[in-house]
């Protein structure tokens, strides 16, 4: 029952995540990263197949770091969100990769934007997306709630009402949830929402 | 549920007099669920061809940006851009080579051929091409769109009378299918200009 969603807000982009790892009955950690920081202002959520997930964010974030190194000037989040419907798309029909992402980023140029991705390679610059039974919740929270424009303080509350209701209304809820944050002042963790320790 | 209607999508192209519309719903879907009301289904090849691709959102992203080289190669080679029944019989090869292993997605071709006379055509996932006189449909919403488009279509209309016949078939069609919808987009073009509108329909 994985969760990711994220919103774009007035000069940052949000994307929270469940940080459950689960195999069958079984509750391997509650503390598993699922969203990659990619570079310095680029946040990449995934969710799925837990093997491809890991492979697929780490090719992602290497191949972005290494189009900085022989170029010079990072991707932008257009550009990373196009190489990887390129990658799933190619994949799709030889071994496809079952993960879904949410990808938030930030430029001085065109602010910040995010962009869904699916596992079948849909791309779709949006403003507010979520994957996951949990996306249920939260996508009909957001449509609810959701301004252009948000500030940092309105989107952690909307942010905090989704993950309420798939606590309270999602069967198998996964416990903790990890919020991330990508600004002018780059990408990084921004809080954790805990109902147990790890 | 098949995969031609994974993503859900109704497209119609029209002829009237010097000058043809193209039109297309806004929704995309993950099958019963929509994450967007603004995906683009019609892409601009030159200024008088337009390629509309329905059926899976994916495919048709890669379908386009194979089109899109193709088509800017040909337009560095032959120094012009290509013709709309070239532009189809392109298409239509390229699908067949998936015969075996297709893309799931059915083309609607609209373009302004040689003197300004509007050509339309669709093909099917493998490249099948159906060209037609006054209409052509395509997407989970055909059927309602055939009998729309049957019922409201009228021989060389111009292009205002065009643009509300081609509006009101989609409109009516998609509110039909819960597949589709969302609004419409409608291009109408003309030898001179090309007019590009969005419709707001049934939000639902």
């Amino acid at each position: 029952m994985e969760c990711v969603f994220g919103m774009v807000g007035k000069g940052f982009a949000l994307v929270v995540a469940d940080t459950s790892a689960v195999n069958s009955i079984l509750v391997h950690k509650s503390n598993e990263d699922k969203i990659m920081v990619l570079d310095s202002h680029k946040l990449m959520g995934a969710s799925g197949e837990a093997g491809d997930r890991a492979q697929f964010t780490e090719y992602v974030q290497k191949n972005v770091a290494l189009y900085h190194f022989r170029n010079g000037i990072p991707l932008t989040t257009k550009a990373a969100a196009n190489f990887m419907r390129g990658e799933l798309a190619t994949a799709l029909r030889k071994n496809p990769y079952m993960v879904n992402i949410v990808l938030a980023g930030y430029e001085k140029e065109t602010g910040p934007s995010l962009y869904f991705i699916d596992y079948i390679a849909t791309l779709h610059k949006v403003e507010k997306a979520a994957f996951g039974y949990g996306s249920y919740f939260s996508l009909a929270m957001m449509d609810r709630h959701y301004h252009p424009d948000m500030t940092v303080e309105e989107a952690i509350e909307l942010a905090e009402k989704c993950i309420e209701e798939i606590r309270s209304r999602l069967v198998v809820a996964p416990q903790n949830f990890v919020i991330k944050i990508v600004d002018k002042d780059g990408a990084r963790e921004h809080s954790w929402r805990r109902t147990t320790k790890d | 549920m098949s995969i031609f209607e994974y993503n859900g999508s109704a497209l119609v192209a029209m002829v009237g007099k010097n000058c043809f519309a193209i039109a297309s719903d806004r929704r995309l879907g993950v099958q019963l669920q929509t994450i967007a009301t603004d995906f683009q289904r019609i892409f601009k090849m030159h200024d008088k061809l337009f390629l509309g691709l329905s059926g899976l959102g994916s495919d048709a992203q890669t379908l386009y940006q194979r089109l899109m080289s193709r088509h800017k190669l040909y337009q560095l080679r032959e120094e012009r851009v290509m013709k709309p029944e070239t532009f189809a019989s392109l298409v239509s090869a390229i699908l067949y080579e998936k015969r075996f292993g297709p893309y799931f997605c059915q083309p609607v071709i609209a373009g302004l051929g040689d003197d300004d006379k509007p050509f339309i055509c669709t093909m099917d996932s493998i490249g099948a091409k159906e060209l037609a006189k006054d209409f052509v449909v395509a997407g989970t919403a055909s059927e309602s769109l055939y009998g729309a488009c049957e019922s409201m279509f009228k021989p060389d209309m111009e292009h205002e009378e065009l643009f509300e016949t081609i509006s009101q078939a989609l409109l009516s069609s998609v509110d039909r299918d819960c597949l589709s919808g969302w609004g419409g987009h409608v291009y109408i073009v003309t030898p001179s200009e090309v007019t590009e509108r969005i419709l707001k329909g049934r939000m639902d």
